[in-house]
């Protein structure tokens, strides 16, 4: 016996749109088991979870702290899925943003005023985005796989962080910690308001980004583009649209949004560079484009959601004495279940085998097979 | 087997009624086959054929009614079951894996683990013995349309069938090997088999079949014996009232008119290793005239097309000249830029976007050459400017669809091939180059189209229109050229080109060596 995916001749519109509810909701009960299996009661876990981190003004905050560059990466990927491009790497993109953003604070810390900020975050998005540009030209070029490509210059920038932080951009007054120097006042991402919380321009810029993508992608020709590319390549050539000029359109511009996200963590954040600057928003990033069904908006509110599970994670390690990677559980299963309803909308499930591999019953049928065989 | 049972009909359909969503495909289909007859189903596009051939054969599973096989009732969940009863079914459109030979093939399909070269011997012997001559061990990448339906052909003969189902067989055929088909046809009705054969095309119908149903609308309008009844009268049945015929008004002096279309010498590698290269192809296409090109499926056209629209793009920037300027490196865009327009053979996918609606889909071809109308600053795309366009092409082309902008693929196949025909109509191209402009396409519809092609060349554009029906061709051409292999033979005038002519250039015979080669075919 086997399961087989019957396309359904049509989709439920009511279903796309409940999708990620569903998943969220099956997030949930699946999580419930979890925390039941821990010996956990799932209601207070649940409350540990997703109701404490969020109880007060400056834990939003917080949230607009996580949600920000999960956003600015998601409504980058947002555009390369929808044209079919699978960047996988922007967590890579993020890091070269972070690092080629950072060298003005870094390498110049003497350098002042108004023009810091702005140069820094010009060059996160030109690092990020000349740095997507590798697997797009391997992809337009030899016609690599840019999955693994991408994915595989993620591990590289890692390491290239790792060793600079360790080597040549080591603070010297530092104790040997492997971390660059702290950045200046002019090189610090500005709160927004620093009476309540202290949030920055970042959450700004990842509101900023998904509006004119979403602008973008509904209302320009560049957006119809993107969108017939995806759908129908072939269509696609027959209205002019050159699918390699494409590949280096939409990696570059996720890169570069990427880049931003990361320049804005480090400078908002962190204000240095230290070995792990992110806790996965490159990843996490995938399942909020997903999750927002590939729509900026919709990526806004899915956004907010896996920040809230990266909040949940540090309350339930301090409050239930739980594993921190209960946050990447939670987020895997987001993923899973997500993935899993947009398939069941397109498609039905058939067991098949048991009742074609019975015998023939009829005698004459039976007595042609012999003859056939 | 009793004796009574062998006197029978061997399948009786009674009331078979399969809907989808808010249409009824068929409804309530009253159909019998007797035991070594060829039966006509009969009917255009859309009409059901295809989805009650699909439940004879067990890909769809109908709402209502029964199916009777040699008196007993059988229900069909899928095609093993189908084959195993008896019922084979050659498709239009082959499923042959072009990279193994014709035995592997066939191999793959009976899935009986027998060994291959008792296959082929089998092939071969069954293939000669009804005249249809294969070489089992040959790659069906080296092989002709004809040849591959062949292989289609003995590997539904290999599973002994009582039924054989032939879908449009004669679509993909000369008419010489139309003929040779019509005698395996012949063979296998005087041997006791039965024949379902679907078809469009009224003359073969008449010279072959002993029986016909017509569908229209899903519904049985008829049964007769196409021998007794006209083409006319035939085609009356079918499309349910009279069809326009086509005016094409003989044009003088067309020599003297301006080339707005020139190919030159137009050379092309194969793309992959089962493609067609294109072999020194040089055409004119004059103001005023409209130029047919003939030839059996896969011999160059498609990739021709892709040369001239410019969705490939040529080293010799003078190898296709569009109003006297030189187009070879110019990209599809740059081509339509100088008055073309195209139309690609492939409806879904290639010439619209199938999810998109028809207003984004005008905009497909449309956004360059009407980029003032479409497109305002910043690329904003002005979409109630597209909106009232496609509407305006609606209108136009009498495109009938359920909602006001509906996505491409919610359309029938002649529907949206009036809306992208009626796309590029709308800018009043100098040149256009359409690719099987009527294929799938219901007869209403294809009249208009093809009046509407003849419209155009005679307001001063010049059309090429490559296509598989002859009857198209010499339907509204003024020339008509053969591809072969990736060559093209010289246009000839439609006063002197007859069926028997291009028949023999669709099957490889050199121009001036006709005589000759119609012995050896």
């Amino acid at each position: 016996m086997r399961l087989e995916l019957v396309k359904r001749p049509q989709r439920s519109a009511l279903f796309s749109a409940l999708s990620p509810f569903i998943a969220f909701a099956l997030t949930l009960i699946a999580g419930a088991i979890l925390f039941a299996l821990l010996g956990i009661d799932p209601v207070s876990a649940f409350y540990t979870y997703f109701i404490s981190p969020i109880s007060e003004v400056w834990q939003l905050h917080e949230l607009a702290i996580k949600a920000a560059p999960l956003i600015l990466i998601a409504v980058g990927l947002s555009v390369c899925y929808r044209a079919n491009i699978w960047n996988i790497g922007a967590e890579g993109q993020f890091t070269l943003g972070a690092i080629v953003g950072s060298m003005v604070p870094v390498l110049y810390p003497e350098l002042e005023g108004p023009i810091v900020l702005p140069l820094m975050l010009l060059m996160g998005m030109i690092g990020g985005g000349l740095y997507a540009a590798i697997p797009a030209y391997l992809k337009a070029r030899f016609n690599t796989n840019e999955i693994l490509t991408s994915l595989m210059l993620v591990y590289v920038s890692q390491l290239f962080l790792d060793w600079l932080v360790r080597g040549p951009w080591r603070d010297p007054q530092g104790h040997g910690f492997p971390q660059t120097v702290q950045f200046n006042d002019s090189a610090i991402l500005p709160e927004l308001m620093p009476a309540s919380g202290r949030a920055n321009w970042g959450f700004v810029f990842a509101l900023v980004a998904a509006v004119v993508v979403w602008i973008m992608m509904s209302r320009m020709l560049k957006g119809f583009e993107v969108r017939v590319l995806g759908s129908s390549p072939r269509a696609g050539r027959f209205a002019g649209f050159g699918l390699n000029r494409m590949i280096f359109f939409a990696f570059i511009l996720s890169g570069a949004l990427a880049g931003l996200a990361g320049i804005s963590v480090v400078s908002g954040e962190i204000n240095q560079l230290k070995p792990v600057i992110s806790p996965g928003y490159g990843f996490a990033a995938i399942i909020v484009a997903f999750l927002g069904r590939l729509n900026p908006l919709g990526i806004v509110a899915a956004g907010l959601v896996l920040a809230l599970t990266y909040l949940g994670g540090e309350a339930a390690q301090t409050a239930l004495g739980v594993s921190d990677k209960v946050a990447r559980v939670f987020q895997g299963m987001l993923l899973f279940f997500v993935l899993g309803c947009d398939t069941l909308i397109h498609y039905r499930i058939r067991l098949v085998g048991l009742r074609a591999k019975a015998p023939a019953p009829d005698p004459a049928t039976a007595g042609k097979l012999g003859e056939a065989h | 087997m009793s004796e009574e049972l062998a006197t029978g009909n061997l399948l009786e359909v009674r009331g078979l009624t399969k809907i989808f969503g808010s249409l009824t495909a068929c409804d309530h289909i009253d159909l019998t086959i007797a035991r070594g007859e060829i039966h006509a189903l009969l009917g255009e596009n859309g009409a059901g054929k295809s989805t009650l051939v699909k439940m004879l054969f067990g890909s769809l599973e109908p709402h209502s009614g029964e199916i009777l096989w040699q008196g007993q009732p059988v229900r069909i969940q899928n095609p093993g079951v189908a084959k195993k009863l008896g019922i084979g079914m050659v498709f239009q459109h082959f499923s042959l894996f072009e990279a193994l030979t014709a035995a592997e093939n066939i191999a793959l399909s009976l899935d009986d683990g027998s060994p291959i070269n008792q296959i082929a011997a089998k092939a071969r012997a069954l293939s000669y013995s009804y005249g249809l001559p294969l070489d089992p061990d040959s790659l069906v990448g080296d092989l002709s349309v004809g040849e591959r339906q062949r292989i289609e052909i003995i590997r539904c003969l290999l599973q002994l069938p009582q039924l054989i189902i032939l879908d449009e067989p004669t679509s993909v055929l000369t008419p010489q090997e139309a003929d040779k088909l019509f005698e395996t046809l012949e063979r296998l009705r005087a041997e006791g088999k039965s024949i379902l054969y679907i078809s469009h095309r009224l003359e073969e119908v008449k010279r072959i079949c002993d029986r016909a149903t017509v569908l229209r609308h899903g519904k049985v309008v008829g049964h007769c014996n196409p021998r007794e009844e006209t083409a006319s009268s035939l085609a009356r049945m079918m499309v349910g009232s009279e069809v326009k015929a086509v005016v094409r008004a003989p044009v003088e002096g067309i020599e003297k008119a301006a080339p707005l279309l020139e190919i030159r010498s137009l050379t092309r590698k194969p793309a992959t290793p089962f493609s067609i290269p294109l072999k020194n192809i040089g055409l004119t296409v004059r103001a005023g005239e409209v130029i047919g090109i003939a030839g059996v499926a896969g011999n160059g056209q498609g990739e021709f097309f892709e040369a001239v629209s410019g969705e490939v793009q040529q080293q010799d920037a003078a190898s296709v000249r569009i109003r006297g300027k030189d187009a070879g490196r110019l990209d599809i865009t740059g081509r339509r830029l100088l008055g073309a327009a195209f139309v690609p053979e492939e409806r879904l996918g290639h010439g619209a976007a199938p999810r998109m609606k028809l207003s984004e889909n005008l905009l497909l071809s449309r956004h360059a050459t009407d980029g003032k109308a479409f497109v305002g600053t910043g690329g904003m795309v002005k979409a109630n400017a597209v909106y009232s366009a496609a509407q305006r092409i609606i209108e136009v082309m009498d495109v009938r669809k359920s909602a006001p902008d509906p996505e491409a693929a919610a359309l029938s196949g002649g529907n949206l091939q009036k809306f992208i025909v009626g796309r590029e109509l709308d800018r009043r191209p100098a040149v256009m180059v359409v690719n099987q402009p009527t294929w799938g396409v219901d007869a209403g519809a294809a009249a208009h189209i093809r009046q509407a092609l003849i419209e155009l060349a005679r307001s001063g554009s010049a059309v090429l229109v490559i296509s598989q029906d002859l009857d198209e061709l010499f339907e509204i051409s003024d020339a008509i050229a053969v591809m072969h292999n990736g060559e093209l033979s010289k246009p000839l005038p439609i006063a002197e080109a007859t069926f028997e002519k291009i028949g023999l250039l669709m099957g490889g015979a050199e121009p001036c060596h006709a005589e000759h080669a119609a012995e050896v075919v």
